[in-house]
Formats: structure tokens, C-alpha cells, sequence
């Protein structure tokens, strides 16, 4: 559903990501993992076209770069890490902007808004605060909030940029069960960039190592995140080291 | 006022808003260097509107050929300012955005200024070179102050955009001032637009604000859901479907469009389209399909209200009326970069 093909972004002289190509199939979960500055959140930025990029990339056999806006966004749904909202409309207000795709004109009608609206509301939990100023929320809510946006979208592909970085560990496993469940729908497809391995390898299908904007690895969980692969981009013993902090909760 | 059902302006809400604006308009009409009493305004716009003869004395003269345009003209400066204010507030995510905060204000002057200075006119429509060259001016304001922006702070944030705004401002001054020092005999034209004023407005000039607003504004109200997209983050607005450039650049040549007329028929009236959004939205909220239309509303009232004080506070002598509106924006720019820094 996603192509796609040696993506290369730079500013200058320094190279952010240099000849990404992946391919996606509905129904994956396509973890991007790597160090810091391997270009992770770059590589999302580049996929929706909010970064020049070299490259291209094709969604369901078109081109991503020459579709309009808001026939992309009816596909594509994206999640940022931080939002700061600086008025305060209510979480409703925040997650109908959901629905701008479906009639991006004043002139445009389309039925089912409200519906989408509760439904998104609703799944997310938010029905109750939909009234409530968006800058009165908790770093959770605020970012279950956009989530909503994201699934009143009704895209077929999410794009996660560190969906829970902020986030404590019930709105973790809130945020991350949430998008599985979605995931499970006909035709749906995840990218996420995480930092934390445990949650990738919980959570992904399949993960795709960068480092210093270069693809190391690319596939099945267990083929990337192999001691090989995984030690030399990290440059420590990585399995030796998430053993020994989950040891830590056995003895108790 | 959480509980808000509709995210439109509801048809009550504008008959109030309305009724409110022609109040103030006609207590503005009414009150002056000669008190002219309620009952008698109504009977002479009334008459007026429909071509009937005036009843005799210089009620009439005074309402309809000074006042009345005047107060029209003034309410419909008010009105564009602050649906402008209202609209790059959104547009750039930022509560302390506006004409003259961003110094868009006083590019459309120096544009003006240097109109009347080299007597650039458009053949058959006089008055029109000194429009569009603070039209023109508007623009390449608003691109250059938000081109250095972009390159010095790409996320725009508050006090990079005021920073350039004042600094902006100064530099348009300083140029106006060079090309006033070379003017010669254009220097009494000048010096008479730059005081300038509502003072005098005629119909013509109503009309053309009228127009202005229309067309300027018709475009503006029509990007309200962008607009909401913007005020939540540009990268959301882009997320969400929003082309974000078309929309950028088509809020821009309104905003710069309007604020140029206003400019040229009005001179440079600060804070209007800083202050008024502001209150407005602690009336009706942050969405701009009520936002828009409300700070129409209360612009237009706003500048009445100012230019009433201008008129009547030192009778017989009048105050500019940039001079009551910067006096109150002052006291709000402060209360508001305060309650925004707290927000954070």
C-alpha cells in the first residue's frame, strides 16, 4: 500500500536520510527504530512531504507528491509527538478538524461528520471531555485527543512520530492498544517511530533499523532485532542489558 | 461557556451583534461638537435612505454629509482591522499578531507616503495609486517580515514575530522619513494624509472600504476551518488535508489587501485588530466560524466607541484616533503577552 523509494533528505551539506526504500503491506506494523539522529522522525516528515525530499513515494499506486492535500490526508492519517494548541478549543472542535479531507471546501457537503465525530470521541474515550478546553487537558488526554483527530480521519495508514514519548505507562499501553485495535481493521496499515524496543517489539510486525539515515536492517522482528544487528548499530550489548532490567522485576 | 452546541455564529447571535453595532453607530451619530437629538437622527438617516426631504436646519447637513459617512467609514475600518487581527492571530498560531504588531501597518503607509511623494496615480482613479501602492506594500511587508522569521526561528514563535514586527516598523519609518525629508512641495499632502485620519471621509471612500471589506473579507470568512486548522499547529493543518501554502499565501493577499485600503483611507490605526479578536474570543471562543464574524461585529464597534472618545473627550479640540485605540491596545498588548506567557 506504501512504497517507498531511495528517500534522501538533507539541509546543506549534512545528510538526514540517504536512499530510504521500504515497501508496506495492509496489515503491518512497521516499527522504526535506531539511535538518536538516525533520521527516524525525518523519515515520517518525508513520507507526508513536510520536508524537500528527494526520492519518491507512492500510496496505493499513486503519487504521494503530486496528490492533492486532502485526498493524501483521506490515506494518510499522521500523529506528531507534541502539540501545542495555543487557544483553547474543545476536544471536539480538535477532533472534527478530522474531517476537513472529506469536504475541504465551505461549499462541500458530506454526511456521516457527526457520526465519525462521536465514533472517534467515543473509541478514544473522550466523549465525556468533548466540551472540555484542550489546554486544561493532561499530557495524555491532550495526545488521545489528537488521536481521535487521526481516526476521525478514517485513514488506511497511520503514521505514529513517538506516539507515547511524553506519556506515563497506562497512557502507553492505552495509546499503543488502542492503535492495535484499529490496526486490526480490513486494510489498515501502522508506521511508528519508537525509542523503546520493548514496546516495538511488543507491538510491531515488522521493524526497519536506521542509523545515520541509512536502512541496516529490514524485516521480521526477530531478524532485526538480532544480537548482530542490534550491537553494532547501538554499540553495546543490547539483549544483555533489557535482560538484566527485566531481572530486576522478577526478584520482587 | 464550555457547553458550546454549534461551532457556527447562530442567527441570534449576529441580530445581536448587529443591533449592537447600529446602536453605537447611531449614539456616535448622535453626540458630537453639536449634540444632535436620538429622535431626529433616525427621522434624517431614515429620510436619507429613501431620498425623502429633510426637515429644515443643519441637523441634516451636519448628520449626513460629516458625520454619517465618517462613522460609517470608521466602522468599517474597525471591521476589517479586526477581522485581519483575527485572521493572521489564527493564521500564525499567535495571540499577539496584527497589522500593526507585525508591522504590515506601516509598510502599507510608506507605501502610501511614497505614492503621494513621486505622485504615482492610475489614469481616471485618482486616489487609486495611493491604494494600491499600500496594497502592494502591504504584501511585501507581510512576505519579508514572515520570509525573516521562517529563516531566523522556523516555528514562528511569539517573540521572534514581534521582535521583527518593531523592528520592521522602524526601518519603514526611518525610509518614510528620508522620503518625506525629499518630498518638497508634496510635503503639505503628506503630512495632511499621515494625520490623516477618518476626518472627512466622504461616500466614495465608504464604498470603497465597503467593497474592500466585501471582497477581502468574503475570503477570509471563507477560510474560517483552515484558519481552526492553522490555530492548532500549521504541521496539524497540513496533517489534517489542509493545502497549507494556497492557504497561507490566499490569507495573506487578503489580509494585506484589506489593511492597505484601510491604510490609505485611514492612516495607520494601531491595535484594533490585536485587541478586538481578543475580547471577542473570550465572548464567543477560539473557532473561527464564530470568531470571524463576531470580531466583524465588534471591530466596528470598538472603533466607534474610539473615535467617539476621539471626538468628544478634549470638545472642541479632537484627538487622533489612533491615539485612543494605541492607548488602549497598549494596556491589552501587555495583559495579553502576559495571560499568553502563562499559557505555555
Amino acid at each position: 500500500m506504501l512504497k517507498v523509494e531511495n528517500l534522501s533528505v538533507a539541509y546543506g551539506d549534512l545528510t538526514i536520510l540517504n536512499g530510504v526504500s521500504f515497501d508496506l503491506a495492509p496489515g503491518e506494523w512497521l516499527m522504526i527504530v535506531g539511535p538518536n539522529g538516525a533520521g527516524k522522525s525525518t523519515l515520517i516528515n518525508a513520507i507526508t512531504g513536510g520536508v524537500p525530499a528527494k526520492g519518491s513515494v507512492f500510496f496505493e499506486g499513486r503519487n504521494a507528491r503530486t496528490m492533492k492535500a486532502h485526498k493524501l490526508a483521506r490515506g494518510i492519517g499522521v500523529l506528531a509527538q507534541n502539540h501545542f494548541v495555543g487557544y483553547a478549543f474543545s476536544v471536539e472542535e480538535v477532533v472534527r478538524l478530522g474531517r476537513y479531507a472529506y469536504a475541504p471546501t465551505i461549499f462541500s457537503r458530506h454526511s456521516g461528520e457527526e457520526q465519525a465525530v462521536r465514533a472517534a470521541l467515543e473509541q478514544t474515550g473522550l466523549y465525556e471531555l468533548r466540551h472540555q478546553s484542550v489546554l486544561t487537558l493532561s499530557g495524555g488526554e491532550l495526545q488521545r485527543t489528537f488521536l481521535a483527530q487521526t481516526f476521525c480521519q478514517d485513514p488506511r495508514l497511520l503514521l505514529l512520530d513517538e506516539p507515547t514519548n511524553h506519556l506515563d505507562l497506562v497512557y502507553q499501553k492505552q495509546v499503543f492498544e488502542l492503535i492495535q485495535k484499529w490496526l486490526k481493521q480490513e486494510g489498515r496499515a501502522v508506521i511508528s517511530v519508537v525509542h523503546d524496543l520493548s514496546l516495538a517489539r511488543a507491538y510491531g510486525t515488522r521493524a526497519l533499523l536506521l542509523d545515520h539515515g541509512r536502512v541496516m536492517a529490514d524485516g521480521p522482528m526477530e531478524k532485526v532485532f538480532s544480537d548482530e544487528v542490534l550491537n553494532r548499530v547501538y554499540g553495546m550489548d543490547v539483549r544483555d542489558w533489557m535482560i538484566r532490567m527485566l531481572a530486576q522485576w522478577k526478584e520482587a | 461557556m464550555n457547553e458550546r452546541n454549534s461551532e457556527r455564529f447562530r442567527g441570534w447571535e449576529y441580530l445581536l451583534f448587529a443591533a449592537a453595532a447600529v446602536l453605537t453607530l447611531l449614539l456616535s451619530v448622535c453626540v458630537g461638537s453639536v449634540g444632535i437629538p436620538f429622535k431626529t437622527t433616525v427621522t434624517v438617516i431614515w429620510r436619507g435612505i429613501w431620498g425623502l426631504e429633510q426637515p429644515a436646519g443643519t441637523a441634516s447637513a451636519i448628520l449626513l454629509t460629516s458625520r454619517l459617512p465618517r462613522v460609517l467609514a470608521v466602522m468599517l475600518v474597525g471591521a476589517s482591522l479586526s477581522l485581519c487581527g483575527g485572521a493572521m492571530q489564527g493564521l500564525l498560531k499567535n495571540p499577539l499578531a496584527d497589522g500593526s504588531t507585525l508591522g504590515v501597518s506601516s509598510g502599507a503607509s510608506l507605501g502610501a507616503v511614497i505614492a503621494i511623494a513621486f505622485g504615482i496615480t492610475i489614469p481616471s482613479l485618482p486616489f487609486a495609486g495611493t491604494m494600491v501602492m499600500a496594497m502592494v506594500f502591504a504584501f511585501c511587508s507581510l512576505l519579508i517580515i514572515l520570509g525573516l522569521a521562517y529563516k531566523l526561528d522556523f516555528s514562528l514563535s511569539t517573540n521572534t514575530i514581534i521582535l521583527i514586527g518593531v523592528i520592521f516598523s522602524m526601518f519603514a519609518s526611518s525610509i518614510m522619513s528620508i522620503v518625506i525629508t525629499f518630498s518638497g512641495e508634496k510635503l503639505r499632502s503628506i503630512t495632511f494624509w499621515t494625520m490623516g485620519s477618518l476626518q472627512g471621509t466622504s461616500y466614495r471612500n465608504v464604498l470603497v472600504l465597503l467593497a474592500a471589506l466585501l471582497f477581502f473579507g468574503g475570503v477570509i470568512l471563507l477560510h474560517a476551518r483552515e484558519l481552526n486548522a492553522f490555530a492548532v499547529g500549521e504541521e496539524n493543518a497540513r496533517h489534517v488535508g489542509v493545502n497549507v501554502r494556497r492557504v497561507k499565501l490566499t490569507i495573506l493577499i487578503a489580509v494585506s489587501g484589506l489593511i492597505g485600503v484601510c491604510v490609505s483611507i485611514g492612516g495607520t490605526i494601531g491595535f484594533v485588530g490585536l485587541v478586538t479578536p481578543h475580547m471577542v474570543r473570550l465572548l464567543v471562543g477560539p473557532n473561527h466560524r464564530r470568531l470571524l464574524p463576531a470580531s466583524l461585529f465588534g471591530g466596528g464597534i470598538f472603533l466607534m466607541l474610539s473615535d467617539l472618545i476621539a471626538r468628544t473627550l478634549l470638545n472642541p479640540k479632537e484627538l487622533p484616533i489612533g491615539v485612543v485605540t494605541s492607548i488602549i491596545g497598549a494596556v491589552a498588548f501587555v495583559y495579553i503577552y502576559g495571560s499568553s506567557r502563562k499559557g505555555r
